[in-house]
């Protein structure tokens, strides 16, 4: 909700507006006064009042809520503030001495003090809360949106239409000439997709798989990848025996090695090797990606699947994982995780 | 004479298979070479001149859209260009553009029934041209709007961060003359001078009013009011001069068309 729409102003001074005229006709039940001179006061107190407070506000936070504490010292103060000034306003206009009421009728201005004060009071509760209420809802929505499109991206660029279709044109191409290939083919790519499919729905700490799983799952997609490159894809895979049951999130690693495939080693006549490593270091579990492909100069922008690795870590490890990468022209790319997990 | 082609599919079992296809669908077609990225691509076809060139869109090197391009700008005068037939996996962009023109494409796994069909097609233009020389506009006006870049959502360019030794100048765009792509540079050529900046002209061109600059080579965009002249040298060729700049530009015949008089 943005703060300043006029059109939510108009509709809070509206309401100010319609209340001072309730407490008017409240007065002029119990008064002498007649109801156009009670408007009078009503109006410019109560105006004044919503004035100071639904600007105040804004002024202490820009978000339009200072916190309650600070709230409610505002709403003192603009009714100490509005109470005398719009009297004073009211008695100029009306033609009577400006401090008349204060002077002459001390007990009913202090009545009718405390009356503006529980009326601000209300006023500014009623509707910062209902405020702060639309807010968390949308914050609640915006949130649940982040999710999904989180698990959506994640999903997408695991199926990347590129690869599924290119897989299909090599196994189209091997049933006729290597039919045992191409079944072996067609069962790393039945694995992969199965993988990527439950990754997708896990969410990122529940769903936590081995090591050994993860490196499988690399080989796969390693494997059907170097069907299609052939010679032009070299890749080695270390995983200690001793690391093979830590547990990880599953395919956290994958979108590294895509990358490695995709803008390292595609783009290069002569492709390249893929290296991925586990290793125990001093700062916790060692997760290393890299590669000999074209490399490049500045971390790329979002949309390379590195934003998405680390957004995987924080939600999993919160603060105690590190990404750190690296690449250069023609020096290939490495990306090396740092992950706080005990040794088994 | 037989029918020629070339391919180029970096992937070697599609490239085999596409080969095999092919053959079975054109018996009488010749396959003089696989290639298997877009600089050899382009290298093969001005050496060997193929009647149908099958180009896979995502290569090592230069894509197959870049090497097209490459292709129409040294393809010399006195031939007739090759009949294109692009070959992607999935590019939903080139696909859409491909479907508003002639030039065939082939979705990857190439099925039998459509590479007939692209056969045909290709056939059809050959038995037609044959008689002919020179590339045909038809084909050009296709890899133009091949190669226009889908409308970008960054925000505008305004001012161009270049560094000059150990500081960052801005440039504003407003004072930029032309961008001339250099090996791993772009040169930003200015009426006084000109800097060196990394960004790709690639990545640049979507950040560009396409009204303001307008691109003349693969490698060159110049500001279009600062264009002087434009001249047509015996061999048909078209370069162009900018006001405030000595040198002259090559206008690749892609663009050629910008330059007819009204």
């Amino acid at each position: 909700m943005p703060p300043f729409n006029p059109v939510t102003i108009a509709r809070r001074a509206l309401a100010a507006v319609v209340f001072n005229t309730v407490l008017a006709l409240a007065i002029t039940a119990v008064s002498g006064e007649t109801l156009a001179v009670n408007m009078v006061y009503s109006q410019f107190i109560g105006l004044l009042i919503w004035g100071l407070i639904d600007g105040g506000r804004f002024v202490l936070h820009p978000s339009g809520w200072p916190g309650a504490r600070a709230m409610a010292g505002l709403v003192i103060g603009a009714v100490l503030v509005a109470y005398p000034l719009g009297s004073a306003i009211a008695n100029a206009l009306l033609g009577r001495p400006l401090l008349i009421g204060l002077n002459h009728f001390p007990r009913a201005t202090l009545g009718f003090v405390l009356m503006s004060l529980s009326a601000g009071g209300f006023g500014a509760y009623y509707f910062t809360s209902r405020e702060l209420l639309a807010r968390a809802r949308l914050a609640g929505k915006e949130a649940q949106r982040q999710a999904t499109e989180a698990r959506l991206k994640l999903l997408e660029s695991q199926l990347e239409p590129h690869m599924l279709f290119n897989t299909l044109a090599n196994l189209r191409a091997l049933i006729g000439t290597d039919p045992e290939r191409a079944v072996a083919m067609l069962d790393r790519l039945n694995d992969f997709l199965r993988a990527t499919l439950k990754a997708s729905r896990a969410d990122a700490t529940a769903g936590q798989h081995t090591l050994a799983d993860e490196f499988a799952r690399l080989r796969d997609y390693l494997e059907l990848m170097a069907v299609r490159m052939g010679p032009r894809l070299r890749y080695t895979l270390e995983l200690p025996e001793a690391l093979s049951r830590q547990r990880v999130p599953p395919l956290l690693l994958q979108p590294l090695v895509e990358n490695c495939i995709r803008h390292g080693l595609e783009p290069s006549v002569g492709g390249g090797e893929i290296r991925v490593s586990a290793r125990q270091g001093a700062g916790g579990l060692e997760l290393e990606v890299s590669d000999t492909g074209v490399g490049c100069e500045a971390e790329p922008a979002a949309g390379f699947g590195l934003s998405q690795v680390r957004e995987r870590l924080a939600t999993a490890y919160p603060g105690q994982a590190r990404l750190h990468w690296h690449s250069a022209p023609a020096a290939g790319t490495r990306a090396l995780l740092t992950l706080p997990l005990p040794t088994p | 004479m037989n029918a020629t082609a070339l391919i180029a599919e970096d992937e070697p079992l599609l490239a085999q298979a596409l080969q095999a296809e092919l053959v079975r669908a054109w018996p009488d077609l010749r396959v003089l070479k696989v290639v298997g990225d877009g600089d050899a691509a382009v290298a093969q076809a001005l050496a060997l001149r193929p009647d149908v060139l099958l180009l896979d869109i995502r290569m090592p090197g230069q894509s197959g859209l870049d090497a097209a391009a490459e292709l129409a700008e040294e393809w010399p005068d006195d031939q007739p260009f090759p009949a294109l037939v692009f070959v992607t996996a999935f590019d939903a962009y080139a696909v859409q553009a491909f479907e508003t023109q002639a030039v065939d494409y082939l979705l990857k796994p190439v099925q039998p029934e459509r590479l007939r069909l692209t056969v045909q097609r290709v056939q059809a233009l050959l038995a037609q041209r044959r008689p002919a020389t020179g590339p045909l506009d038809a084909t050009l006006e296709q890899l133009r709007s091949l190669m226009a870049q889908p409308p970008s959502q960054a925000t505008s360019l305004q001012v161009i961060p270049a560094s000059v030794g150990q500081s960052i100048r801005m440039v504003p765009l407003t004072e930029v003359l032309a961008f001339e792509a250099a090996d791993k540079y772009v040169r930003v050529l200015l009426a006084q001078g000109e800097v060196l900046i990394r960004t790709p002209l690639k990545e640049l061109m979507p950040q560009l009013d396409p009204a303001v600059f307008w691109q003349i080579h693969r490698g060159t965009v110049v500001r279009a009011e600062a264009i002087d002249n434009v001249t047509r040298n015996e061999a048909g060729r078209l370069s162009l001069k900018l006001r405030a700049r000595p040198e002259a530009f090559a206008v690749s015949r892609l663009y050629a068309d910008r330059f007819r008089a009204m």
